[in-house]
């Protein structure tokens, strides 16, 4: 068996408006193993859900080639439909079944043996903990139940790889980790995991490998670990300030093991090369300044703020 | 095609109409009942139209109580899914090909609109049989005929449901399907529209035009209508229209 579920390969997609064409991916190239979790990681609009869309038949790129498993995806989707499974971002539950019947008529329409469909049914109900709610109307349900109900209903057919889109979007930090803990699940069950996150401690916590898209181009690819000592040696220091004042941004300027100052609205961050006399050169400035400062951090990079030394912009900024 | 899928979507959509068929009835049935009571009960006995009138417009409720059906059949849901609730993911990512899904709809919506004549025609004729003088022509031609109005509501059904938004509906529906309804020939019949030689041209665009001719040729041809050829070619000319505008109307939705 190829080592490799998914091989993409100078994946384009133009989208053409009235006016203008838009390029959603650019020129995207990446590989999935199975049996891995594979994160692609960026804001909204980075093309994270073009990726998706290609890899599972609904889009048609522009240029460029899809594999899965071998076969080419724009020239035999049916063969691809029934190796994948898909929980889209949106709840596209079928309100007109109840929500055992959402699982029962999914493995009908792949062809799953009734006897099969039924024990798998109750299994993944019990599994994703709406046993007790299996005969109920979904329309009755909360976003963290559909969700659950999305991934279970996407095992039905047992695929060899699920297609997450954002699932956990929207859900409370209880719902969340819960999901999380089902991906994990899951996943040591076998099955390969492709999801798309803006959050970066979604993607920091499950995937194997990561990839950080923006504006339609994959910027780097690597393990969430590896992706982190990208970043210059050291740590960083992020103050919140009610206003940011230029004469205290040049004078930061001036310390020396600042690598690097990126600036938000009411945020600064600063790459430093870990030395722990910076923090007290930094509280000597805020000090001689007077500014109000809301907070003070000094962390370890994250996921995030590489993510901000390579696009000088936050995942969040167009939230 | 895969027809293990093909059967399986279409039993899910049999399960769902099933479960609101009181609903389905109630929604069929309403408008011909009083528009029976009206026009083939009440204003003959008061003496406003003639007893006869009935025939007149027979062929036209049933004709036009198919095509609602039949079109409210595809059009309705297929608006929501690809509007708002994008429900139908689940059987466009089944291994069936993006058309074969599209043809169980069409199928679904023909077996609505026949299911809608086989409602209405007995409530016409509960009210008005004393009047009612029908003639079945040739069995073949009416289920023929029945056969293409079930197609066509389907796929103009389609041609709507991918066209407009289901906030605009109410809209497309004053604008499109009442005047369909009011200029189809079903209140009068074409041939008599020679008094008002501009609408009856105009009026050949209309699809229900030729249902409810064709209707006439064959259940009530002591009135005077089309001859079922040319209402048959009206037919199958709008049957090829609107496959070509319902395929690419679904296949534009479906891929982005």
């Amino acid at each position: 068996m190829n080592e490799n579920i998914l091989e993409v390969v100078n994946l384009r997609k133009i989208y053409n408006h009235r006016n203008d064409s838009v390029v959603a991916l650019d020129d995207v190239s990446f590989k999935v193993k199975r049996g891995e979790i594979f994160g692609l990681l960026g804001p909204n609009g980075a093309g994270k859900t073009t990726t998706i869309g290609v890899l599972t038949t609904k889009t048609i790129p522009s240029g460029g080639k899809a594999f899965l498993g071998g076969i080419e995806v724009a020239k035999n989707p049916l063969e691809i439909k029934k190796r994948i499974a898909i929980v889209p971002q949106n709840y596209n539950l079928d309100r007109g079944l109840s929500v055992r019947d959402n699982l029962i008529f999914h493995a009908k329409y792949f062809g799953v043996s009734k006897e099969e469909r039924e024990q798998r049914a109750d299994y993944l109900l019990e599994e994703m903990d709406l046993y007790g709610r299996r005969n109920d109307q979904v329309l009755n349900f909360s976003d963290g139940m559909k969700r659950r109900l999305m991934i279970a209903r996407a095992l039905m057919h047992d695929p060899e790889i699920i297609f997450l889109d954002e699932a956990t979007i929207g859900l409370d930090p209880e719902a969340r980790l819960l999901i999380w803990r089902k991906i994990k699940e899951l996943n040591n069950k076998g099955v390969t995991v492709f999801l798309t996150t803006h959050y970066m401690e979604e993607a920091d916590r499950l995937c194997d490998h990561v990839a950080i898209m923006d504006k339609g181009k994959i910027l780097v690819l690597d393990s969430p670990d590896q992706l982190k000592s990208m970043l210059p040696d050291g740590n960083i220091i992020e103050l919140r300030l009610e206003n940011i004042n230029d004469e205290f941004l040049s004078s930061l300027e001036g310390i020396k093991g600042i690598k690097k100052i990126e600036t938000g609205i009411d945020v600064i961050k600063l790459f430093t090369d870990g030395k722990d006399n910076i923090v007290q050169e930094v509280f000597g400035l805020v000090f001689k300044f007077k500014l109000p400062v809301l907070a003070i951090q000094h962390y370890s990079p994250t996921l995030e703020d590489l993510f901000i030394y390579l696009t000088g912009k936050g995942l969040h900024s167009g939230d | 095609m895969n027809t293990q899928t093909f059967f399986a979507i279409m039993q899910r959509d049999f399960k769902v109409l099933l479960k609101e068929f009181d609903e389905f009835v109630i929604r069929v049935a309403v408008q011909p009942t009083l528009f029976v009571l009206v026009f083939g009960l009440v204003l003959p006995k008061i003496g406003e139209i003639p007893q006869g009138y009935i025939n007149l417009i027979a062929p036209g409720i049933l004709g036009m109580s198919m095509l609602t059906a039949g079109v409210f059949s595809t059009a309705i849901p297929l608006a929501w899914d690809f509007g708002a609730t994008r429900e139908i993911e689940d059987r466009l990512f089944a291994p069936i090909s993006v058309r074969a899904v599209l043809l169980e709809k069409i199928v679904m919506g023909m077996i609505q609109a026949w299911l809608a004549g086989g409602i209405v025609f007995p409530i016409i004729y509960l009210f008005t049989r004393q009047n009612l003088n029908i003639q079945v022509q040739s069995y073949f031609f009416l289920l023929l005929i029945l056969f293409l109005t079930g197609i066509i509501s389907a796929l103009f059904g389609m041609v709507l449901g991918t066209t407009f938004e289901p906030i605009k509906f109410s809209l497309m529906f004053s604008f499109i399907v009442i005047p369909m309804i009011f200029l189809g020939a079903a209140y009068y019949s074409w041939d008599s529209l020679k008094a008002i030689p501009w609408l009856k041209w105009v009026t050949l665009v209309n699809p229900l035009l030729y249902v409810n001719e064709g209707f006439r040729a064959i259940l009530t041809p002591q009135i005077s209508h089309i001859r079922l050829e040319y209402s048959l070619i009206g037919l199958i000319v709008s049957s090829i229209v609107f496959t070509i505008m319902a395929i690419k109307g679904f296949e534009r939705r479906v891929y982005n």
